[in-house]
C-alpha cells in the first residue's frame, strides 16, 4: 500500500478511477430490501436514522411543551389534570435531554467526523448499528408509556423519595429508569465510536494539530460521555433496585440517603448539558470558517477551551443542590468553578468575533443561526453566572428564572447552532439545497419565538413562580407573562413547521447541491453529496489545518486499499502516519437482533427481577452469534492477510 | 380572593436577607447588561463593518494570518477583563453570602420554629421546654417583627422546600435530615411563601403565609394558640362538634380540647384564626370551607383529604363549629 | 423508506402490546363513587341455602388492579393505626393479615364488611368514619399483604424502617402470630 502522487488524467501508474469506484460500489454496497436496511454497517445510514429519530423526538417533546404551555396560559386552567401535567413535563424533559439533544449531537458526529478526518467509516460499524436500535427502543418505551398513562411523572431528574417505592406507585418510575438505561448505552457506544475513529482512522497527514475544531468538539464530548453516563446508569440502577427488590439505597430509615440520588444524578447531569453544548461549539466553528472564508482565529486556544470546558464541567454539579443545606465552604468551591467555566466559553466567543472581524461574511441562513447563537447564548451564560452565586440561587433555584436560563443556553447555545448545522450540512447529507428565503423566515420566527417564550420567565421566577407547577392562582399576577410565553411557544411551533416544510420541499424538488456548494474548508466537502458508502474512493492526504483550502492541485491520495472487500486504513494516533490495513465487517443482522434482546432484557426488568437472568441469557445468544465465524468471512480474512495488492 | 399583598417576590424584599440578595441582584444584572452590550456591540461591529478590498478578499486564509496585533491584544484584554469581572463577582458574592448564613445575633435571641413538610401542607410548631407552652398550627406562621427567626426544617415524606421570597432564599426540607434557615421580618405584613421542590400532585398549591406583627400582638396570638378549643355555647356549633367527632373529620385532624387527636392532617384547633385554608389556596371563608370539605378533590386533585358525603344540615352545623375555632 | 416505516411500526406494536396492561394499573382516580352497596349485601354469614345451591359469583375488586389505590391503602393502613392491632400484617392483638387464614373470608366484599361493620372480639366499625373509596383502598391493600394482588400492582418497600417484606414479594403463608386474641375463632 502506498501513498503516491497522482495527477488527474495520468495513466501510467494511476489505477483506473472509474474501475476503482465501481468495485468499491459493489463491495461497500448494502443488500436491498428490509433485511439490508436493518443490517447496514454504513455510518451515514446509522447517523441519518439517529438524526431523523431525534428530530421526531424533538417534535414530540415540543408537543409536550405546547400542551404544558396551553395549561399554563391562564391561571387555574383546567386543560390538564395535575397528573397529566406531571407526566407531560417529565416526558418533555426526558425526551429533550435523553432522546433528542444528546443523540442528535452524537449523530452529527457519527455522520461528519469520519468524513472530516478522511476516513471511510467509524471503527466499529456493527456496534454503531446496534446502538441506534437500542436508542430507538428506549424512546419508543417512553412514548408508549405516555399513551397508556404509565409515563414517569416525577421530573426528568426524578428525585427520591418522590420517585421511590413509597411515593410513586405502579411502574412509572421504573419505565424512567429503563429509558435512561437504553439511551445511556446508546450514548456510550457513540462515544466509543468517535474516540477510536478519531484516534485511529484519520487520513495521513492529519496530525493532532490539524484536526478540525468540530472533530475536537466531538472528541471532548465523547470523553465526557464516557465519564458522565455511567453515573446516571448507577443512579437509575439503584432506583430500580429500591423499587423492585427492596434495597435501601435511598431510604434514610435504613441507612440510605435521598441526597445520594442527587449527587449521582447531578454528577452526570451537569456534564450532560456540556455534552449537548460542546458539539454545538464545534458546529459554530465550522459554519463561521466557511462563511467568513477564514480559518477560525486562535486554533490552539480554541482547542484548549474545549478541553477545559470538558474538564471543568465535571466540577460544578453541586450548584444544582445549593438549597439542600450543604456546608457553605463546599458550596463556595462550586460557585467559583461555575463562574470559572465562563472563561473558556468567553474566550471562544472572542475568537469567533475576531474571525468574523477579519473575514468576509456571507449572510446565509447557517450564518444567521451562528450569529443568533452568540446573542442568545450570552443571555443564558450571563444568567448562569448569576445563579452560580449561592445567595442569589437560593432565591431563584427551582423557579422560572432557571427555566429561562436553561432554555437560553440549550436553545440558544445548542439548538440554534444545530439548526445552522442542519442548513449547512443538509446539502451534503441529501444532495439538495434547502430554500434560503424560507430558511430566513424560519430563522426569524424561531428567534422571535424563543425570546418571546423565555425572556419573560426571568421576571416570573424573580417574582416567585416556582417550577413544575401545573397551575397558579389568579392573585399571583403571573397570568399575563405566562400568556405571552404561550404565544411565544406557538411562534416556535410555527417555525418548526416551516422547517419541516422546507425539508420536504427540498427533498422533493430542491436544487442539486454538488460536492461543495459553500466552499468549505473541511474534507467532507471533497466527497460527493450524498457521499458514497465508502466516502472517498481515494482518501486524501492532508496538507494543512484547513484540509480543503490547503489542498494543492497535486495533492497525494491514498491508493492501494483493496476494492474487493471492505478495507480501511488505520493510522497512528499522534501523526496519522499509515500504520495498518483493517478489514471491516459486511452488513450483519445480528446487531438488530441483539438490540431486540436488549430491549426484552431491560423492559422485563421494569416488571420483574427475573428479567435479569432470563434476559441476559437471551441476549447472550445474538451476542455470541455476532462474533461467530463463518466460512465466507474466514475466506475473506485469509485473502486479505495473504494477498497483497499489486 | 386571597390577599396577596404583592409580598411574594425576590424583588420586593422585606427582611435583611432578601434585601442583601436584592442588592446583589442589582449588581449582577447591571454588570451582565454591560458585558452583554459590549459583546453584542463587538459582534455587530465585526459583522457589519465596512471592509477594505484587501480585507474583503474571498480567498480562504487563516484568520491568524490576517489579524493584526491589535486584534490579538483586544482578545487578550477581553479575556483578562472576563477573569477580573468574574473575580469581582466572586468577591461580591462571598461578601453577600457570609452574613446571610451566619447565625443571627438578636437582642432577645432568636425565635425558634419547626416547620415540617407534608404532602401538601405545612406543619408549624413553636417548641418549648415546657409542654404547656408549645404551639402547633398549620400553614400560617406568625413572627414578631424585628427579631430573628430560626426555622428548623424537615419532611415526613418527600423533599419539599421552604421559600418566602420577600424574606429569605429557600431551603430544602429533606426526610431523614434537619436543615435550617433564619430570617427576620422588619416590617409588619403578610408574606407569602410556596413550596419550591417538586413534591407531587399538589406541589403547585402548597403555599404558606408568614404574618409579621409587633411583639405584643405576636405574644397575644401565641397565648390564644396555646389555648385548647372551648366547648361551643351555640347549639348549632355544638351539633357541629358532634358531627366533627362522629364522622371522618376525627380520623385525620386534631382539635385540642376534644377527643380528636389524629396528626395525619393539619391541626384545626384554631382554624378560624387563619387567613387561608387548604395550604394557601383558598380564602378562609364559609363558602370556600364548605366547598373544600365536601369535595377537596375537585379543588386540589390528588390531595390527601378525601371527598366527604355529608348531609346539608350537618354541613351547616359543622361550618358553624369550625368558625367557632378562633 | 418503506422498510423504515415498517420496522418502526413493528417496533411500536411490539412495545404497545407489552405496555397495554398498564391502563388500569396506572390510573389515578382521585374522586369517584365506587360500587359499595351491591357487594356488601352479597355477603352471607352461612353456607346453608334453601333449595339448590347457586354458585358464588366471584367479585373482583377493581382496586386490586390499580397500583395507586393499593398504595393509598398502604398509606391509610399506617395513618389510621391498623398496625396498632395487626402490626404490619403479622398480627398481635388482632389476627395476622399476611397469612392464608381468614376468619371472616378473604373476598374483597368480606374485608369491606369487616372494616365497615366491625367484628366481634375487637375489630372496630369504621362506618361513617371512612368514605367508601378509602375503605376499598384499604381492602385492596389488605389483600396485597397476603400476596393476592399482582406483583406489578403491589407496593414496593416503604420508606420507613424495614418491618416487613415488601408486598411485591409476599405470598400466602401459614399463620404468624405472637398470641391468640381472646375468644377468637381458631382457623
Amino acid at each position: 500500500m502506498t501513498t503516491q502522487a497522482v495527477r488527474p488524467g495520468s495513466t501510467a501508474t494511476a489505477p483506473d478511477e472509474a474501475e476503482v469506484r465501481a468495485a468499491l460500489d459493489a463491495s461497500w454496497g448494502r443488500p436491498v430490501g428490509l433485511l439490508g436496511w436493518i443490517s447496514t454497517v454504513d455510518h451515514k445510514d446509522v447517523a441519518r436514522r439517529y438524526l431523523v429519530t431525534a428530530f421526531v423526538f424533538f417534535i414530540l417533546g415540543g408537543l409536550d411543551a405546547a400542551l404544558m404551555r396551553i395549561q399554563l396560559a391562564r391561571p387555574e386552567n383546567r386543560f390538564l389534570t395535575p397528573d397529566q401535567y406531571n407526566q407531560l413535563f417529565t416526558v418533555h424533559g426526558t425526551t429533550m435531554m435523553f432522546l433528542f439533544a444528546v443523540p442528535v449531537m452524537t449523530a452529527m458526529g457519527l455522520y461528519f467526523v469520519p468524513l472530516m478526518i478522511g476516513a471511510r467509516n467509524v471503527s466499529f460499524p456493527r456496534l454503531n448499528n446496534y446502538g441506534y436500535w437500542v436508542y430507538l427502543i428506549g424512546g419508543v418505551l417512553l412514548y408508549v408509556s405516555l399513551f397508556v398513562n404509565s409515563a414517569p411523572d416525577t421530573g426528568w431528574f426524578s428525585y427520591v423519595p418522590l420517585a421511590g417505592p413509597g411515593y410513586t406507585p405502579g411502574k412509572r418510575a421504573d419505565i424512567y429508569a429503563q429509558t435512561v438505561t437504553f439511551t445511556e448505552i446508546s450514548a456510550l457506544i457513540t462515544a466509543v465510536e468517535i474516540i477510536v475513529t478519531v484516534f485511529k482512522h484519520r487520513a495521513p497527514g492529519m496530525t493532532l494539530n490539524r484536526i478540525p475544531l468540530f472533530v475536537w468538539a466531538m472528541l471532548v464530548t465523547s470523553f465526557m460521555i464516557l465519564f458522565a453516563m455511567p453515573w446516571v446508569a448507577t443512579a437509575s440502577l439503584f432506583l430500580a433496585a429500591d423499587r423492585l427488590i427492596a434495597t435501601h439505597f435511598f431510604n434514610p430509615a435504613e441507612g440510605g440517603d435521598p441526597m445520594l440520588w442527587q449527587h449521582l444524578f447531578w454528577f452526570f447531569g451537569h456534564p450532560e448539558v456540556y455534552i449537548i453544548f460542546i458539539p454545538a461549539l464545534g458546529m459554530i466553528s465550522s459554519i463561521l470558517a466557511t462563511f467568513t472564508r477564514r480559518e477560525v482565529f486562535g486554533y490552539p486556544v480554541m482547542v484548549l477551551s474545549l478541553v477545559a470546558t470538558g474538564f471543568l464541567g465535571f466540577g460544578l454539579w453541586v450548584h444544582h443542590m445549593f438549597a439542600t443545606g450543604i456546608p457553605q465552604l463546599g458550596q463556595s468551591y462550586f460557585t467559583a468553578a461555575s463562574a470559572m467555566i465562563a472563561i473558556p466559553s468567553g474566550v471562544q466567543i472572542f475568537c469567533w468575533i475576531a474571525t468574523l472581524w477579519v473575514g468576509r461574511p456571507r449572510w446565509t441562513v447557517p450564518m444567521l443561526y451562528a450569529t443568533a447563537f452568540v446573542v442568545l447564548f450570552l443571555i443564558g451564560g450571563l444568567s448562569g453566572v448569576m445563579v452560580a452565586s449561592v445567595p442569589f440561587d437560593l432565591q431563584v433555584h427551582d423557579t422560572y428564572f432557571v427555566v429561562a436560563h436553561l432554555h437560553y443556553v440549550l436553545l440558544g447555545g445548542a439548538v440554534f447552532p444545530l439548526f445552522g448545522a442542519f442548513y449547512y450540512w443538509f446539502p451534503k447529507i441529501t444532495g439538495r439545497m434547502l430554500d434560503e428565503r424560507l430558511g430566513r423566515w424560519q430563522f426569524g420566527l424561531f428567534f422571535a419565538g424563543v425570546n418571546l417564550t423565555f425572556f419573560p420567565m426571568h421576571y416570573l421566577g424573580l417574582h416567585g413562580m416556582p417550577r413544575r407547577v401545573y397551575t397558579y392562582l389568579l392573585e399571583s399576577g403571573w397570568g399575563d407573562l405566562n400568556l405571552l410565553a404561550t404565544a411565544g411557544a406557538v411562534t416556535i411551533a410555527a417555525s418548526v413547521l416551516l422547517f419541516i416544510l422546507n425539508v420536504v420541499r427540498a427533498l422533493r424538488a430542491g436544487p442539486l447541491a454538488g460536492n461543495d456548494p459553500w466552499g468549505g474548508e473541511t474534507l467532507e466537502w471533497l466527497a460527493e453529496s450524498p457521499p458514497r458508502p465508502y466516502n472517498f474512493a481515494f482518501q486524501p492526504v492532508v496538507q494543512g489545518r484547513a484540509a480543503l483550502w490547503s489542498r494543492t492541485p497535486d495533492a497525494p491520495v491514498v491508493v492501494g486499499l483493496r476494492t474487493d472487500m471492505r478495507e480501511v486504513l488505520v493510522t497512528t494516533v499522534m501523526d496519522a502516519a499509515p500504520d495498518n490495513r483493517h478489514r471491516h465487517p459486511d452488513p450483519d443482522r445480528m446487531p438488530f437482533v441483539a438490540a431486540l434482546a436488549t430491549g426484552v432484557l431491560f423492559i422485563s426488568l421494569v416488571f420483574t427481577p427475573w428479567g435479569l437472568p432470563v434476559g441476559a441469557l437471551l441476549l447472550a445468544v445474538p451476542m455470541i452469534l455476532w462474533g461467530w465465524p463463518n466460512e465466507e468471512d474466514n475466506e475473506k480474512q485469509r485473502r486479505q492477510e495473504r494477498e497483497t495488492v499489486t | 380572593m386571597i390577599e396577596w399583598s404583592g409580598l411574594h417576590s425576590a424583588l420586593d424584599p422585606f427582611g435583611p436577607q432578601a434585601a442583601r440578595v436584592h442588592g446583589l441582584w442589582r449588581f449582577l444584572w447591571i454588570v451582565s447588561l454591560a458585558v452583554y452590550v459590549l459583546v453584542i456591540a463587538a459582534l455587530a461591529w465585526a459583522a457589519l463593518r465596512r471592509r477594505t478590498p484587501a480585507e474583503a478578499d474571498p480567498t480562504p486564509r487563516p484568520a491568524a494570518e490576517v489579524a493584526g496585533p491589535a486584534l490579538r491584544t483586544t482578545i487578550v484584554g477581553a479575556t483578562v477583563a472576563t477573569v477580573l469581572i468574574l473575580f469581582v463577582f466572586l468577591v461580591v458574592d462571598l461578601a453577600t453570602g457570609r452574613p446571610l448564613t451566619a447565625a443571627p445575633r438578636g437582642g432577645r435571641g432568636a425565635l425558634e420554629i419547626e416547620v415540617t413538610g407534608h404532602q401538601w401542607w405545612w406543619q408549624v410548631e413553636y417548641p418549648s421546654s415546657r409542654p404547656d407552652l408549645r404551639v402547633v398550627t398549620a400553614n400560617e406562621i406568625h413572627v414578631p417583627t424585628g427579631r430573628p427567626v430560626v426555622v428548623t426544617l424537615t419532611s415526613t415524606d418527600v423533599i419539599h422546600s421552604f421559600w418566602p421570597p420577600s424574606l429569605v432564599g429557600k431551603r430544602d426540607m429533606i426526610p431523614g435530615e434537619k436543615t435550617s434557615v433564619w430570617f427576620q421580618a422588619d416590617t409588619p405584613g403578610v408574606y407569602r411563601g410556596q413550596c419550591a421542590e417538586f413534591c407531587g400532585y399538589q406541589h403547585a398549591k402548597m403555599a404558606f403565609q408568614i404574618v409579621a406583627e409587633p411583639a405584643e400582638q405576636f405574644e397575644r396570638w401565641m397565648a390564644r394558640q396555646r389555648d385548647s378549643a372551648r366547648t361551643p355555647a351555640d347549639s348549632l356549633a355544638l351539633r357541629g362538634q358532634e358531627v366533627f367527632l362522629a364522622t371522618s373529620c376525627v380520623m385525620c385532624h386534631t382539635v385540642r380540647g376534644t377527643p380528636a387527636g389524629s396528626r395525619i392532617g393539619p391541626d384545626l384547633t384554631h382554624l378560624a384564626s387563619r387567613r387561608t385554608i387548604a395550604a394557601g389556596s383558598l380564602p378562609n371563608t364559609r363558602g370556600a370551607l364548605a366547598g373544600w370539605i365536601v369535595d377537596p378533590q375537585s379543588i386540589k386533585p390528588g390531595t390527601r383529604m378525601p371527598s366527604n358525603q355529608i348531609e346539608p344540615d350537618d354541613l351547616q352545623a359543622l361550618l358553624a363549629y369550625l368558625e367557632s375555632l378562633k | 423508506m418503506r422498510g423504515a416505516t415498517r420496522a418502526l411500526a413493528a417496533a411500536v406494536v411490539l412495545a404497545a402490546a407489552t405496555a397495554l396492561s398498564a391502563c388500569e394499573r396506572e390510573t389515578r382516580r382521585f374522586s369517584e363513587q365506587p360500587p359499595a352497596a351491591a357487594p356488601v349485601s352479597a355477603v352471607v354469614m352461612s353456607d346453608l341455602q334453601p333449595g339448590p345451591s347457586t354458585p358464588d359469583l366471584p367479585m373482583r375488586s377493581a382496586y386490586e388492579e390499580n397500583a395507586w389505590a393499593v398504595g393509598e391503602g398502604k398509606r391509610l393502613y399506617g395513618a389510621f393505626n391498623c398496625s396498632g392491632c395487626h402490626a404490619n400484617g403479622g398480627g398481635g392483638i388482632g389476627p395476622p393479615l399476611m397469612d392464608e387464614a381468614w376468619i371472616y373470608g378473604d373476598a374483597p366484599e368480606n374485608i369491606f364488611a369487616t372494616i365497615v361493620e366491625g367484628r366481634p372480639n375487637g375489630m372496630p366499625s369504621f362506618r361513617g368514619r371512612l368514605g367508601n373509596q378509602q375503605v376499598w383502598q384499604l381492602v385492596a391493600y389488605v389483600r396485597s399483604l397476603s400476596g393476592k394482588v399482582a406483583k406489578d400492582v403491589a407496593p414496593g418497600r416503604s420508606d420507613h424502617m424495614y418491618v416487613s417484606p415488601q408486598e411485591q414479594e409476599t405470598r400466602d403463608t401459614t399463620p404468624v402470630r405472637s398470641s391468640t386474641p381472646p375468644g377468637a375463632v381458631t382457623p
